[in-house]
Formats: structure tokens, sequence, C-alpha cells
């Protein structure tokens, strides 16, 4: 499959910016930092990068508590982004979400959630509001192994499905749902099969292969905004890091950890295959990964410095109309 | 004034907002085919169509959540959770996610969407399907509340939080369904977070909402017979509640009782006696008292649910203790 070079830069760029990104804000909670917790897309990245660069800025996803890659590759800015996870004023959200909570509006981004399972309804509500004004947009949504057992999950792709919704059902299994492994967990070992049970189609991806998750992307895509109904994706993925930073990992040995991290990064994997390939050149790559890390850098001074929300702020943003105060 | 039931009151309100507003749209269980478990949607697929009254699989969490999604996108959706007692399905999508989402973003979005919830003890429908759980929702940020008791306040407070941009609670006793009222020609809409002082008098204040109201009106005619003046004040809405139209009548008559088929403890009344005794206590001539359902789930037998219900009576025999 050939590539534009302008692609592969965009691929590797938003790669690069979710992992710098998400190790910076690892960097700045050990060091005490952040208020909160947050959770870490840090060896998932080709699966937010590889669907989202094929939407378009005004369809929609909504996505889960560890959202920080998904908001980046549908479009979001790292400053907000940043300022959001150090609760400041300038954050997305006006300090008023916080990781599990950010959100970009403006490019379709309708918001992490703190519940897992709690997205899943509200892009099929997109779906159906897409459908109903005949809008041509399209709706992701995105959950874990984890959050497939939610019955949200299920009662969502019945809905869709009887009503032929736009709205791609994206299972980004990594393996874990928060401590517990999905072998334990979860009664089948792939949860695609699931689809059948609601008349969809799915299929069953290497999330670690940003090439194979856009293939794959691309394809439901075009099922999707064909106006056929739901189509399910599950991305085998693993995730890298905890549950949360500062999870103790009781659950997993370092040496699994460290086995998936060596044979899987999909970073790692990305590089190695397109330099072999030849398809991008070293220079380039580190320009791209010099100038994201500059930009993560600054983002990370800026939210120190900027202000945090005023008292004033409490009531603000809450009822459109009246409200108690 | 012309003379419409409860449920043909909002089914105007629902056509009217249908017809002003394309972006408006229902879902729920039995609403297309059926036209409502109460006939409370009777016509409207008629005239919009199934895809703007649309029938859903009984999935509440699904209905509430894509009502929510669909709002963020643009449109205006009223999902009717067939009966109150249901809404506990889904509640995280009402609680965690309906209430908070323009909050937690920093208002980037807004989320104009109503919930009707059929409630209240009807025809020995026993302990899931009796309920009055608005007090839960009062409890929450982000939510209004709306608990009419005429077709007048139904259509215009339905109408008027068709027209919110926040997410409005709309509880409609399923007793009041064939009840008959008047209700203004053309245009009506009746403010949210507004009281109605339903009748005026000088010797106490009788509070209530809902099915209730029209025991709190009842017992003040039997009062009134026997010189005791009461003032009735329908709250209409529970959050936000309307503390001061109720705080104006309690300086004139310096006693309160408020009244809800909800059980008493935890109950609006509850919230409603703390902000008087907070606030004005010295006003009071008498100690206040709440009437409320025992604390019980509502029972099957129609001779026991007889013993959870607030009867008129029971209103006037509590007003009086207080009026002595």
């Amino acid at each position: 499959m050939a590539y534009k070079k302008d692609f592969l830069q965009n691929l590797y760029r938003t790669m690069v910016r979710i992992r710098l990104f998400e190790e910076k804000v690892n960097e700045c909670f050990l060091g005490g930092e952040l208020p909160g917790f947050v959770h870490l897309y840090i060896g998932e990245e080709a699966i937010a990068t590889g669907l989202l660069v094929e939407l378009k800025k005004d369809d929609y996803i909504t996505s889960t508590h560890r959202g920080h890659g998904h908001c980046i590759a549908k479009g979001a800015k790292i400053k907000p982004m940043m300022a959001e996870i150090f609760g400041k004023a300038t954050g997305y959200c006006k300090g008023k979400g916080g990781s599990m909570h950010i959100a970009d509006f403006s490019v379709g981004m309708l918001g992490a959630n703190g519940v897992v399972g709690g997205g899943i309804n509200l892009a099929v509500g997109a779906a159906l509001a897409a459908k109903m004004k005949k809008s041509g947009q399209v709706a992701v949504t995105f959950f874990g192994d984890g959050g497939a057992n939610r019955g949200t999950v299920h009662e969502g792709m019945n809905m869709a499905a009887i009503w032929k919704l736009p709205v791609i059902f994206v299972c980004e299994f990594n393996q874990y749902a928060s401590t517990t492994p999905s072998s334990y967990g979860t009664a089948v070992p792939d949860v695609a099969i699931r689809a059948q049970g609601y008349g969809m189609p799915s299929a069953i991806v290497d999330g670690n292969n940003v090439f194979a998750v856009n293939e794959a992307s691309k394809k439901a895509l075009a099922y999707v905004r064909a106006g056929k109904g739901p189509y399910m994706l599950e991305f085998k993925t693993y995730r890298i890091k905890g549950h949360f930073v500062g999870d103790p990992e009781m659950y997993r040995t370092k040496q699994e950890v460290q086995e998936h991290f060596e044979k899987n990064d999909p970073l790692k994997n990305f590089v190695k295959d397109v330099l072999s390939k030849k398809m991008m050149s070293q220079k380039e790559m580190n320009a791209i990964h010099a100038e994201v890390e500059q930009e993560v850098i600054s983002s990370v001074e800026d939210a120190r410095t900027d202000p945090y929300p005023a008292d004033s702020e409490l009531f603000n943003d809450y009822y459109v109309e009246g409200g108690v105060k | 004034m012309r003379q419409l039931s409860f449920s043909e009151a909002t089914l105007e309100a629902m056509s009217e907002e249908m017809e002003r507003d394309e972006r408006v749209f229902l879902l729920g269980e039995d609403i297309s085919r059926q036209g409502g478990i109460f006939g409370q949607f009777k016509g409207l697929p008629q005239k919009f169509g199934i895809e703007r009254v649309r029938d859903t699989p009984i999935s509440e969490t699904a209905i509430v959540g894509a009502a929510i999604g669909a709002a963020l996108a643009g449109m205006r959706p009223v999902a009717d959770m067939h009966f109150a007692d249901f809404i506990g399905v889904c509640m995280d999508e009402v609680f965690n996610q309906m209430a908070k989402i323009r909050y937690m973003t920093g208002a980037q979005c807004k989320v104009p969407l109503v919930l009707r919830a059929p409630d209240g003890i009807i025809r020995s429908a026993a302990a899931q399907h009796s309920q009055s759980v608005e007090a839960w929702f009062m409890h929450i940020p982000g939510i209004k509340v709306v608990i009419p008791s005429n077709p007048a306040d139904a259509k215009g407070l339905l109408k008027a939080a068709i027209r919110s941009d926040d997410p409005v609670l709309f509880f409609e006793h399923k007793v009041l369904f064939p009840m008959k009222g008047p209700v203004p020609d053309g245009e009506h809409l009746v403010p949210i977070g507004k009281a109605n002082v339903a009748r005026t008098g000088k010797d106490v204040t009788i509070v209530s909402y809902s099915l209730m109201m029209h025991r709190a009106l009842e017992a003040a005619d039997t009062l009134a017979a026997e010189g005791i003046q009461a003032e009735c004040i329908d709250l209409r809405t529970i959050s936000p509640i309307d503390k001061e139209t109720v705080f104006e009548s309690v300086r004139k008559t310096k006693r309160l009782v408020i009244v809800h088929e909800a059980v008493k403890q935890g109950g609006v009344g509850a919230e409603l006696s703390a902000l008087v005794a907070e606030e004005m206590i010295d006003w009071l001539d008498a100690p206040i008292r709440r009437l409320g359902a025992p604390f019980v789930p509502v029972p099957f037998s129609p001779a026991l649910e007889k013993l959870v219900k607030i009867s008129a009576e029971d209103i006037a025999k509590t007003v009086k203790e207080i009026c002595r």
C-alpha cells in the first residue's frame, strides 16, 4: 500500500504527540504537580491515530477516562488540554473537568467520560441527530474490554442497529479492565463476536499497527457513511502503563509489560517499518519529534504559570438560564 | 375557558412545540404505535411521523444516553420514561451525564432535553410502578425539576421545559392524566422556577404540588367552612425551588404545612422546612408540619395502599392541630 508523504508525517506526528504528551503528564503527576488522577494512553496510540485521521472535523467522537489520545487525534490542541489537566482557567473546560472530562466540542470531541461505558450512548444519540438532520456526520465511540461488559454497550449497539445509525463502536482491547485481566472478566476472547448478536459487521484488528488500524477504519467508515448502519471494530492492544499513574500493578509482572513494550510498541513498530521501507527518513522524523517535544514542553510551562479559575467561576457554566447561587 | 384533560394539555404542548421547532422530537417505549400507555402521545406520529415520534426498545439507558447525545448534537429531544420508577435503570445517564456535562466541559455545550416521567400511586400498581421520586433529583445540581398539578400548568411548563436550554425532569402524576381543567387558548407558557399561589388565605400556608395539590385545595375548602383561611401554594417546580413565594406567604400566615405523596423522609418537605427554619424561624407561630407517605414501599393490596396515601382529611386535621 502506497501512502502519501504528508499522510505518513501526519500519522507520525499524532502518535508522537500523544506519546510525548502522556509521558509529560506522567512526569508532572509523579512530580506532584497535577490534581486528581490520570489514565495514560501510552501503547495504544496507533488506534486513535489510525482511525481518527479518517474523520472529518465535524464528525463526533465520545471517549473514555483514558481520553487524552482520542482528544489529540481528533484535533484538539495540546495547550488547553495540558492546562485543563493542571486545573487551570485556560483549560478546555476552564478547569472544571480535568483529565477525565476533557472535551473539545469545536472538533466534535464530545468528551472523555469518568464512567466506564458512559460515552457509548452519547455517540449513539449524536449519530441519531446526524441521521435525522441528514448531515452526513458519523460518530465513533471508544470503550475498552472492560467497558465492553457494560450494559450501555449492549443497549447502544442494539439501538444503533435497529435504527441503522452511522456509528462505529470501537473496542480498544488493552487486556485489562482497571486491574482485572480480560481473560478473567470477559467471557469471550474477542468481544467483536458480540456484534453478531446485533446483526452488525465487525473486524478484529492489530491495534498496535497504525496501518492495519487505518485500513480497517476506512472500511468501517465507508460502510457507516453509506447509511448501512453501525459497525464494530475491535483493536487488540496492550496497556503499557498502569490503570492510573501510581497504580502499584499487583495484577501483572514487570516482565509481561516489558515483553509487550518491546514487541508491540506501536510507535517503535511504525518507525521501524517506515524506515525500513524508506517511506520516511530519520531526519524527517527527528524534525517532527523535536517540534512536538517543544510544543509539549511549552504547554507545560504555560500550564504551570496560567491562573487557576477565580472563585467567581464556581457558579458559571452551570445552568444556561437562572440556576441556583 | 375551554376545558382540557391533563394529557390533552401535554399533547397540545408537544404538538405546538414540534410544529414550532423541527429539532424537537420524542422518543420512548410504546409512544408511537401505542400512543403512550396513558394516551398522552396519541395522534402525534400521524402528524409528525415515526421518525420524530420514535418508539424505542426497552432500553432506558440507551434512551436517555441517546437523548443526551442528540441534544449535544443540536436536537431538542423529549424522552419518555414510561414510569418514573424506571429512571433508576438509567440513573448514570441522568445524574452523571445529563446533569453534569455542561459544567464539566466549561459550558462548551447545552443539554436541551426533557425527561417526562409519569409518577405516583394509581390503582394498586405496587412498589415498582407507584413511586414519587422527585426529591432524588432536587439533590442533583444541573437538573431542573418540574411537577405540575393541573392541565394549564402542564401545558405551559412542558412548553417552557422544551424551550429550556437546560435538562428538565418533568414529573406527571398518573392520576392527573384524565383530569380536566381550564387551559387558556393560544400560546401559554409557565415559567420554570415560579410557584403559584393557588388560593389566598391568612391563617396557614399549605405548600404542595402535583396530585396532592388537589387534596390541599379540598382541605382548604373544608377549613374555610370552619373559619380557617388557608393559603395554598403550588410549587410547580421543585428545583430551583421558589422559596421567596413560600416565605412571603409564611410571613403573612406564620404557619406552614407541606404536603406530598412521596415518602416524608428526605422529601421536598424536608428541604423546604429546613429553608424556612434557617431563614425565618422567628416568623413562625407554630411548628412546621410535613405530610408525606410513611417510610415504606408502596404496597399492592388496596387495603394497605390506602394507608400510605394522604387525604384531604389528613391535611385538614394537621392544619387544625397547629391553628388551635
